[in-house]
């Protein structure tokens, strides 16, 4: 039970090289789940080696309970991990795997079997507990990991992509029992993967970085909505979100953005959204327009701008239909229902709501704050929610 | 493929096993026989002829002449062989899982004393025993070998030991255990094959070792390669081919044994990068 906070964390590997890990900023409060996201290289398992202690920083600080720990070696930190290849004894059984960490600290042999034996309980491995780390499945190996990890009762847990070496339906099932077992235990976790929907389902809060650098930092919530910059949007979401590339025109005080299906059909083959109040230097600007698949909807309706638009492809994915069309030579995503879906070579109207879509900057990636849009809040509380698969 | 009567080149195959075997074997039944034969019968009898009698005064006179240096042989190779192994595998553990700057350019180094011939050694080592006051002693002899063995068998250690997963360490390490805890508790029982891979191989070098034995050592303090070679090659009296014959299979005899017991380990060892489970 503890708060982590990371102050200004550096870290480079030697005097020659780039740093690995930039200023990162992070807090997170006693019994918060921290999901760390992000493509592989990009410095997660590294910012793990650090909070534990098997790697040290080289600038910033490391607190736990607002007390620096950054100069302790790793077995005084009190933070235990579990490691993607799960790295147990291969030598010791499962038993003896748990309570090593126990015998090093001392701890009376009755107290280790009393808490071999809880772990064994909560994680359903008491049949295993006379097997060699070989004999078991990679499932069994990663209950085993996570077995040692809770024997030891340690301030912090920390993740480092678990569940990346297990298949996809185990994978599905060990989610949600570490879910669970959080909400049991309490305990502050930071867990790391690049699996977005891991990111969005298990997490209090979620870190988002690239090359180093958190991009965003947030609840999942305001990653989904809100993402800061178009890494963060294209990053999170499955399928991603559209990006779609616009020049900022003004009219009536306004900023508009024009979208154009390029169908044969004139008139409706063009649709203006409005963008928001003109700001200084909005005009003919080059921006990315971010409209996440099922924001795009279908059928007119009054006072929402539709376009008419030619079904290129469609993709059934059994809960819902991806169905592709193109916009501004883009190609453009959007999810329906596999009632409502359309036939390819189909052509059909698409409506859009002006005050979810998200503009970033062409040239910086950032994304744009508009004046006279809804509050970030209030645009929060109106969007459908994340469905994940 | 059809399950046929020796083909063509089947026949050829078995052949060509056969005949490496008889190159190796035929010389060791030569042996064998001569040690059991008595001085009469090898000098009227042919070479390959079985015994008209066996006898093993042979043996006997042998162990009587060359049985003390054995005894210097063990004494030299055991502690050596034990020593330059342990201290093979912690150089190894420290290269593979504790890099430190400039850990890679000892590695390059240390792989450069594997490729020292014998002889480049021969002057700073006995400079050195001497300085040491070890110079003739069985001590002296164990340093030398220690020394000169520590390159290969770090060299096998390190190999073995980078195809373990660091995350092992690391895993332990915050379980709370130190640098010789780990070692001992978590590697050192992973390494059942590299070890064994290791005490053949130094136990092969050092046992058959004549150069160091001939330099390094003197009178009692001799090896039995030594003792062997001075005993073959005395111009005194007839030569007792049949005493010859059995020392020569004496000296032999260790390693042969050390292999035949630890010979499955030794393949093993060296095709398995890293032992799962
Ligand atoms: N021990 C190390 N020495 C030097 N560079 C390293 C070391 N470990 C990782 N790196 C580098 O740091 C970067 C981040 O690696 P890592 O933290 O493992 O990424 P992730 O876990 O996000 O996939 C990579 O570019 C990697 O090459
Ligand atoms: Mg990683």
């Amino acid at each position: 039970m503890a708060t982590l906070e990371l102050r200004n964390v550096n870290k480079r590997y030697g005097s020659g090289l780039a740093d690995t890990l930039k200023d990162i900023e992070l807090s997170i409060d006693d019994g918060e789940f921290l999901i760390l996201v992000g493509p592989s290289g990009c410095g997660k398992s590294t910012l793990m080696n650090c909070i534990a202690g098997l790697e040290d920083i080289t600038g910033g600080a490391i607190l736990v309970d607002d007390a620096d720990i950054s100069g302790m070696s790793p077995k005084d930190r009190d933070i235990a991990m579990v490691f993607q290849s799960y790295a147990l004894y291969p030598t010791m059984n499962v038993r003896d795997n748990i309570a090593f960490g126990l015998k090093m600290r001392k701890m009376a042999p009755a107290a280790i079997d009393d808490e071999v034996a809880r772990v064994a309980k909560l994680l359903q491995i008491e049949h295993l507990l006379g097997r060699k780390p070989g004999q078991l499945s990679g499932g069994q190996q990663q209950r085993v990991a996570m077995g040692r990890a809770l024997a030891r009762r340690p301030k912090i847990y920390l993740f480092d992509e678990p569940l990346s070496n297990l298949d996809a339906k185990l994978r599905v099932e060990m989610r949600t029992e570490i879910k669970l077992m959080h909400q049991r235990l309490k305990t502050t976790t930071v867990y790391v993967t690049h699996d977005q929907i891991e990111a969005m389902t298990l997490g209090d809060k979620v870190a988002v970085m690239k090359d180093g650098v958190i991009q965003q930092f947030g609840t999942p919530q305001q990653i989904y909505n809100e993402p800061a910059n178009l890494f963060v949007a294209s990053f999170i979401g499955s399928p991603p979100m559209n990006f779609i590339p616009l020049r900022l025109q003004r009219r009536d005080g306004q900023v508009w953005g024009l979208l154009d299906s390029a169908v044969g059909v004139a008139g409706s083959a063009h649709c203006e959204l409005p963008l928001g109040a003109l700001e200084a230097g909005m005009e003919n600007r080059e921006v990315i327009l971010g409209v996440r698949p099922e924001q795009i909807l279908l059928g007119a309706v009054e006072g929402q701008p539709s376009i008419r638009a030619e079904v290129e492809v469609t993709e059934p994915t059994g809960p819902d239909t991806l169905v592709f069309v193109s916009l501004n030579q883009t190609k453009v995503c959007c999810r329906m229902t596999p009632d409502a879906a359309p036939q390819i070579g189909e052509s059909l109207v698409l409506r859009f709501d002006p005050d979810k879509a998200l503009l970033f900057d062409a040239q910086s990636g950032e994304r744009l704050g508009l004046l006279g849009k809804t509050s970030a809040a209030e645009r929060a509380s109106t969007v459908t929610p994340f469905r994940g698969r | 493929m059809p399950k046929r009567a020796l083909s063509l080149s089947r026949v050829a195959i078995y052949a060509t096993l056969l005949a490496a075997c008889a190159v190796y074997l035929i010389p060791l039944l030569i042996m064998l026989l001569t040690s059991f034969k008595t001085p009469d019968d090898i000098r009227t009898g042919n070479l390959l002829s079985w015994p008209e009698l066996f006898t093993a005064i042979g043996w006997i006179k042998a162990w009587d002449s060359v049985g003390g240096y054995f005894w210097n042989s063990v004494k030299i190779t055991i502690p050596a062989v034990l020593i330059s192994t342990l201290l093979g595998a912690l150089n190894g553990y420290v290269l593979a899982m504790w890099r430190f700057r400039g850990s890679q350019l000892f590695f390059g180094l240390l792989l450069f004393g594997c490729f020292l011939p014998f002889q480049v050694v021969l002057l700073p080592a006995s400079f050195t025993l001497g300085q040491l006051g070890l110079a003739n002693t069985t001590s002296g002899l164990v340093l030398v070998h220690v020394v000169y063995g520590l390159a290969f068998t770090t060299l096998f250690f390190r190999n073995y030991y980078v195809s373990i997963p660091e995350a092992l360490v690391s895993a332990a390490r915050l379980d709370g255990a130190g640098f010789f805890t780990i070692f001992g508790r978590i590697l050192l029982p992973m390494s059942v094959p590299i070890i064994m891979v290791c005490l053949i191989w130094q136990f092969t070098q050092i046992w058959n070792d004549f150069l160091f034995g001939v330099v390094f050592a003197s009178g009692d303090t001799q090896p039995i390669t030594v003792a062997l070679n001075n005993l073959v090659n005395t111009s005194t009296g007839a030569k007792e081919y049949n005493v010859d014959m059995a020392a020569a299979m004496i000296a032999g005899l260790p390693t042969l044994l050390v292999y035949i017991l630890a010979g499955k380990y030794f393949l093993r060892g060296l095709t398995a990068g890293a032992v799962k489970g």
